[in-house]
């Protein structure tokens, strides 16, 4: 993926390789905010102001501070502290401009701090090996990918509440067939980038 | 907590897969051969014994204010370690599980167990609770694992057991099945439970 042109890396980061249904990042937000397309609307909001931030300053990390201190083997340890202060900043700042939206939200704000697709797109901007430019259009990408795929899905859950589903599939093991089918319907644009 | 008690508790009463749906990427990610899946179990059981013992035996010094983030340190720091044996010993594996073995900082398993038991008990408590966890998450990835081989390739640990005229589905072995494989294996514990509940 390393040559490809920004336009590439967005549809694939998007559709292609979609963070959720093809490489399984951010799978707990996703099976855990999805009850409601609001509230997983505002958590795609979340998840892809902090994803953006995260990617471009884990590139000046690596860059400008593990790199050249050649302390590389610190990496995971420097990223996860970074996305750690990231979400604490944005919790601040979501409780102060919109507290219905940081209501709705509830617990899973910090969650972001675990939610994979973060650290795992900061670590897979690194081993693609991009400059600056394909960085911010692949965590951009990636973002989108993940908000597409939790209001989808919770478009088709908001639905489900009401189908009459048979009792040992209620709940969870229903959400994930559904997620089976998505995936299926991704993996449709495979090919195409 | 009992030691043994909390060592019996991952196991099966609060498996972490299949009753606290915890750490859902890695066993989505990697379980498409059964050795993969014991290889993540293994290495997340390691990282959440020596978090739960050492932030068990800092409980006390630990401000609870910034409790997280120091959680997340140690948490790291250890999955580094893991790391770094896994890539000298065992390098094919290291390679098949790519990514998800940094990813191991944030499962979310590990940080729960830190916040809800190693932070409020005693170190011996601890590590049982870890080991039981830990071991709790691999049987569940090893399973599920087994059934995706089984059905993606006709194999089980690499070993060919429905001969040549099988056709794998290789769906199972592809992203949607492992979304498919844990959804159907959640339904039938349900259905067990269902079962014995309307039999008491």
């Amino acid at each position: 993926m390393e040559n490809f042109g920004i336009f590439a890396i967005l549809i694939s980061s998007i559709l292609v390789n979609n963070f959720v249904l093809s490489r399984f990042l951010g799978i707990c937000p996703f099976l855990g905010v999805s009850k409601q397309v609001e509230t997983a609307f505002g958590m795609g909001m979340a998840v892809t102001f902090v994803m953006t931030l995260a990617g471009v300053i884990t590139y000046f990390v690596q860059k400008f501070i593990l790199v050249p201190l050649d302390i590389v083997y610190l990496q995971w340890v420097a990223f996860i502290l970074v996305i750690a202060s990231l979400v604490q900043f944005v919790e601040i700042v979501l409780q102060k401009i919109s507290p219905t939206l940081y209501q709705a939200l509830g617990v899973f704000l910090p969650l972001i701090t675990t939610n994979c697709a973060v650290l795992g797109l900061a670590l897979l901007n690194i081993q693609y090996n991009f400059n600056l430019v394909q960085t911010i259009f692949h965590s951009i990408g990636a973002a989108i990918g993940f908000s597409l795929a939790i209001v989808l899905f919770a478009g088709i859950r908001e639905k489900l509440e009401i189908a009459d589903v048979p009792v040992p599939f209620k709940g969870f093991p229903i959400a994930l067939i559904t997620a089976s089918l998505m995936s299926i319907a991704f993996l449709g644009f495979a090919g195409l980038v | 907590m009992k030691p043994f008690k909390a060592l019996i508790n991952g196991l099966f009463k609060e498996n972490p897969v299949f009753i606290q749906l915890l750490g859902m990427c890695p066993t989505l990610a990697v379980t498409n051969s059964a050795i993969n899946g014991m290889g993540m179990g293994l290495a997340t059981t390691a990282v959440l014994l020596g978090s739960n013992t050492v932030i068990a035996v800092f409980r006390k010094f630990i401000p609870s204010k910034i409790r997280i983030p120091s959680f997340i340190v140690v948490i790291a720091s250890f999955v580094t370690i893991v790391g770094l044996i896994m890539e000298g010993y065992f390098p094919a594996l290291y390679k098949s599980l790519g990514l998800f073995i940094p990813l191991i900082v944030v499962n979310c398993l590990i940080l729960a167990r830190a916040e809800a038991f190693a932070s409020k008990n005693r170190v011996i408590s601890s590590v049982a609770d870890g080991l039981g966890m830990g071991l709790g998450f691999t049987w569940a990835l090893v399973l599920l694992g087994a059934v995706r081989e089984f059905f993606g390739t006709g194999n089980i640990f690499g070993i060919n057991l429905l001969g040549e005229s099988f056709k794998p589905a290789l769906i199972m072995i592809l992203p949607p099945g492992a979304f498919l494989a844990l959804g159907i294996l959640l339904a039938i514990y349900n259905a067990i439970k269902i079962k014995k509940m309307a039999k008491a």
